[in-house]
């Protein structure tokens, strides 16, 4: 199509670069241009926060941002979190833990958006937990488990 | 040390959490098309036309297909004689979301383009959405040839009049249990590749075997050229043991095009085709005595099926009138039900599937008992609950047969676990107070039918057999591969089926990988459904790894010159007992057993593998009692849950960890049915209005209370392992126990009923005075 355009988004520490139609989501960038498949997509209302990853450090549906937004930006998805507890960081150890996925689904998008929390605030109370994962819809839980996993992340910082 | 019962870590997490897992929407096949359908946007109209010229014209369309092109193929398996569904709308449409057209292109934004570029003239029909209106004089008629909408009936033989006229008093309620989304967070997807070798399909799926049974046969192909994969599935709630027509369509079009050809749903058409469960409207009565005593019940069930009858929605309300008495002994009890067809989507299985349609009646009219009779809800179900020493428990219906429960000691601990006198003396208090939010309690002691099941229990669900299977393979290094017929969608069947071989075989856990869910590797599969997981399945894998160690003693006892029945195993080794030091490893058993001149002459090579089929003899009934404290604000009518106690009894736990969970998932979707969710259709259009997730209330973690667990255990008699299963528990227990504490909050109103789900606008009309 004429009207696509170059981009260039540092994923994950890497610099890619593709030409891509302008309504391409940044989801679908990250899934189909680069492959990265662990970013998910579970609606189409920006409702369930499966496809969250961080741009410029901070948590975002990357269903709600268009590939040439993310131009000249960084973004980290699952695959680019790495830390001290055999390769996992604490947020993903507390969820492993804590037994706080089950189908998997949400997971990567969950632990994305519980890492972004963890940023903002380092020591939250679980109803501030909670809020703060709001736009997270998981479907097996029923989140208490996943709260036990943010609880355990805090308690058991990255080691490295 | 047993590791059943261990709170042992998944297996699956690792790569889960790494974003690694597989689900089908992650694979791309070069050359890979997209399928896209294009919807009705009808609930019942006749298809005057599909202008398909435009689509044609987008660049990167490959093709465009309607039903006229999938003329040589019948209905789709499954359905009902003369009511079945086809893979594409064939003259009429009947529910709003049917598929009429698909489109293949080169990726999923030119398939959304040509999906609208495609149109349909519609000539519209009179629709019926409710079944009220679809049982009518007069109603229009979703199969103009059937003559009415209603598909089954099954009537009363005695209408319990003589005996409810006997008791001291008579309850009686009119309740609708309303149609609620199953909502995996990944929507239907499928991705099928037609090469020369034959066909396989990737589908997010719980029955991938059932699955390529009904595909060969509708392709009228071999299965050995049919082969199916269920990956990582994400969530299925019984919405993925439905035979939809996308599934039977991709196939197809793989093999015209020469490609690869996917189809991933997206959440609006996820909401429109998934099917959605429960929907059936109950009008239950009961007779009791002064001292709360139950004697006679009379349940009828109207299930609304939607446009197509799905065999899992035709079962829905028998299991719902099978478990109408729930955990009460109750001398009489007499149920009927009838199916009904509307223009909206087909109603299937979701967790629980006509179980906590029956529980919520039962467990609402006992509390109507005790409104009337002036008694503590907790005291009428003791005096109606079925003694521990009674099972197993005969009921109104013979297929059903209690296997084991101990509601007394449930009850205690659930009022124990939630300070059930401290909250009612609190109650008490609040009353004085009009300022303060109204505050309620409510009880729910509740008992399903699961373990599916005994032979003839899924056959009429249209499976092959009600068995699961298991194989148990000795590599020639001693790991182990576990191959199970019944293939999870995050139940954790990796984790918990090690743990159950690992303890047969004495292997450890980390040397023993599950495969599950293809159906060139997995030998014969029924699927996951019903609560089998662990019961059926998991005991398919103890008999079979029983059977594996028996022959693998032999080989041991030849290589250590000692009689089998002295040696025993442990931490990958045989020793002989009694005999410190006289031992061999497991791996040295496994190497000899490939080797004719190292083992017995009665065994051959290789003979460390066994292939089960586990049959069950009856079903298993899994119960439970759960308490449930509501606080309502005087102002909005919104309900806050401020505390939820789960006592579970599902027989032997084989993870705890694992077992907690699914409760946990459960309940979530119980009170979510209870407070927020409810498929709704635009009566006269048959139109869906919740057709997103911004519409359809899915709770978050912020909408929901933390939970406060507790357990008893009476073991399952009817399987090697005394397991009941949990997978659907808390979804059947968690409903009533929220409406009911609803209902106490609001009684000093007069209020006896609310139904599902309870917002704030109903709950506010009720304080004022408002009737329902």
């Amino acid at each position: 199509m004429s009207r696509d355009q170059p981009v260039e988004i540092t994923v994950n520490g890497s610099r890619t670069r593709h030409v891509v139609d302008p309504r391409l989501l940044l989801v679908h960038y990250l899934r189909e241009r680069e492959r990265l498949t662990g970013t998910h997509v579970g609606c189409d209302t920006s409702n369930c926060g499966a496809c969250t990853v961080l741009l410029d450090g901070e948590s975002v549906k990357s269903c709600t941002v268009l590939a040439v937004q993310a131009d000249g930006h960084e973004v980290t998805t699952i695959e680019g979190l790495s830390g001290g507890y055999d390769g996992f960081t604490a947020v993903q150890e507390g969820f492993r833990q804590c037994h706080g996925l089950q189908c998997g689904y949400c997971t990567p998008g969950m632990v994305m958006a519980v890492t972004g929390l963890l940023r903002e605030r380092t020591a939250p109370t679980d109803a501030e937990i909670r809020e703060g994962l709001e736009g997270n819809l998981c479907r097996c839980t029923g989140y208490q488990m996943i709260v036990d996993s943010v609880r355990w992340a805090i308690d058991h910082p990255d080691p490295d | 040390m047993s590791l059943v019962g261990a709170r042992v870590l998944r297996k699956e997490d690792p790569r889960l959490l790494s974003g690694t897992g597989t689900f089908v929407d992650d694979l791309a096949p070069p050359r890979c098309a997209f399928a896209s359908f294009v919807m009705s946007t009808e609930a019942h109209a006749r298809i005057v036309s599909i202008d398909v010229r435009a689509a044609l014209k987008i660049d990167g369309v490959h093709a465009v297909y309607t039903a006229a092109d999938f003329a040589e193929f019948p209905d789709v398996p499954g359905g009902f004689p003369d009511l079945e569904r086809p893979a594409l709308a064939r003259n009429s449409v009947r529910f709003v979301g049917e598929p009429v057209a698909v489109v293949v292109a080169e990726d999923r934004y030119i398939a959304a383009d040509a999906v609208q570029a495609v149109e349909v003239d519609y000539d519209s029909l009179p629709v019926v959405t409710t079944i009220a209106a679809a049982t009518a004089e007069g109603a229009p008629l979703v199969f103009e040839h059937h003559g009415s909408n209603v598909v089954t009936v099954v009537p009363m033989l005695d209408d319990l009049e003589r005996e409810l006229e006997r008791c001291d008093g008579r309850a009686k309620l009119h309740i609708v249990n309303q149609r609620c989304a199953a909502v995996p967070i990944e929507p239907l997807a499928c991705l099928a590749d037609w090469t020369r070798d034959g066909l396989t399909l990737w589908a997010t799926f719980q029955a991938p075997h059932h699955l390529r049974n009904y595909l060969s046969t509708w392709l009228d192909i071999p299965q050995t050229q049919c082969r199916v994969i269920a990956p990582d599935v994400g969530g299925g709630f019984g919405s993925k043991i439905v035979w939809y027509p996308e599934l039977f369509v991709a196939p197809v079009i793989s093999k015209r095009l020469g490609r690869p050809v996917k189809f991933a749903q997206t959440r609006t058409e996820a909401m429109q085709q998934m099917a959605p469960g429960r929907d059936q409207e109950h009008d239950i009565e009961v007779g009791y005595e002064r001292d709360g005593t139950i004697k006679a019940l009379r349940l009828v069930v109207s299930q609304n099926l939607g446009a197509y009858p799905d065999p899992t929605g035709l079962g829905l309300p028998v299991l719902t009138t099978w478990m109408a008495a729930g955990a009460y002994k109750i001398p009489k009890v007499e149920t009927s039900f009838r199916t009904v067809m509307t223009n909206t989507t087909p109603v299937a299985a979701y967790r629980g599937a006509g179980r906590p349609e029956a529980a919520f009646s039962i467990e609402r009219i006992v509390d109507l008992v005790a409104q009337r009779t002036g008694l503590d809800p907790a005291e009428v179900r003791r005096r109606n609950f079925i003694p521990p020493s009674a099972f197993p428990y005969e009921t109104h219906n013979e297929a059903v047969v209690y296997d084991s429960a101990n509601f007394p000691e449930g009850l205690a601990e659930c009022l124990r676990l939630i300070d059930y006198d401290a909250v009612r003396a609190e109650q008490v208090e609040r009353r004085s107070d009009p300022t303060a939010p109204l505050l309620g309690i409510g009880l729910s002691s509740w008992l399903e039918i699961a373990g599916f099941g005994p032979n003839g229990a899924l056959e009429g669900f249209g499976h092959l057999a009600s068995w699961e299977s298991a194989q148990v393979r000795v590599q020639p290094d001693g790991s182990v591969i576990v191959f199970a017929g019944s293939s999870p969608h995050g139940q954790g069947h990796e984790t918990v089926f090690s743990q159950i071989a690992a303890d047969e075989l004495g292997v450890s856990y980390d040397r023993i990988q599950v495969r599950t869910g293809d159906t060139a590797t997995v030998v014969q599969g029924i699927g996951t459904m019903g609560s089998r997981g662990v019961p059926t399945s998991g005991s398919a894998v103890k008999v079979a790894s029983q059977r594996v160690l028996d022959r693998a003693k032999k080989v041991a006892a030849h290589l250590l010159e000692a009689s089998e029945h002295d040696l025993e195993v442990a931490d990958d080794a045989f020793n002989v007992k009694g005999s410190p030091g006289k031992k061999v490893s497991w791996s040295d058993v496994a190497w000899a057993s490939f080797q004719p001149l190292a083992i017995p002459p009665e065994l051959q090579a290789g003979s460390l593998e066994e292939r089960l089929f586990q049959e069950s003899p009856n079903f298993s009934y899994p119960s439970g009692v759960y308490g449930c404290v509501v606080e309502i604000d005087r102002e909005t009518g919104h309900v806050t849950v401020r505390n939820m106690a789960i006592v579970d009894d599902c027989g032997t736990v084989i993870n705890p960890l694992l077992a907690e969970g699914q409760v946990h998932g459960g309940v979530a979707q119980g009170i979510a049915q209870a407070l927020y969710e409810e498929m709704i259709y635009e009566p006269t259009t048959g139109t869906p209005i919740t057709s997103s997730l911004l519409d359809y209330l899915v709770p978050s973690a912020a909408d929901l209370p933390g939970f406060v667990a507790g357990r008893i255990n009476t073991p399952c008699p009817n399987n090697p392992l005394g397991a009941k299963g949990i997978g659907e528990s808390g979804a059947v227990g968690a409903p009533a126990a929220v409406i009911n504490a609803i209902v106490d909050a609001l009684s000093e109103f007069g209020v006896d009923h609310v139904d599902m789900p309870a917002t704030p606008e109903k709950v506010w009309a009720l304080m004022q005075g408002g009737a329902e």
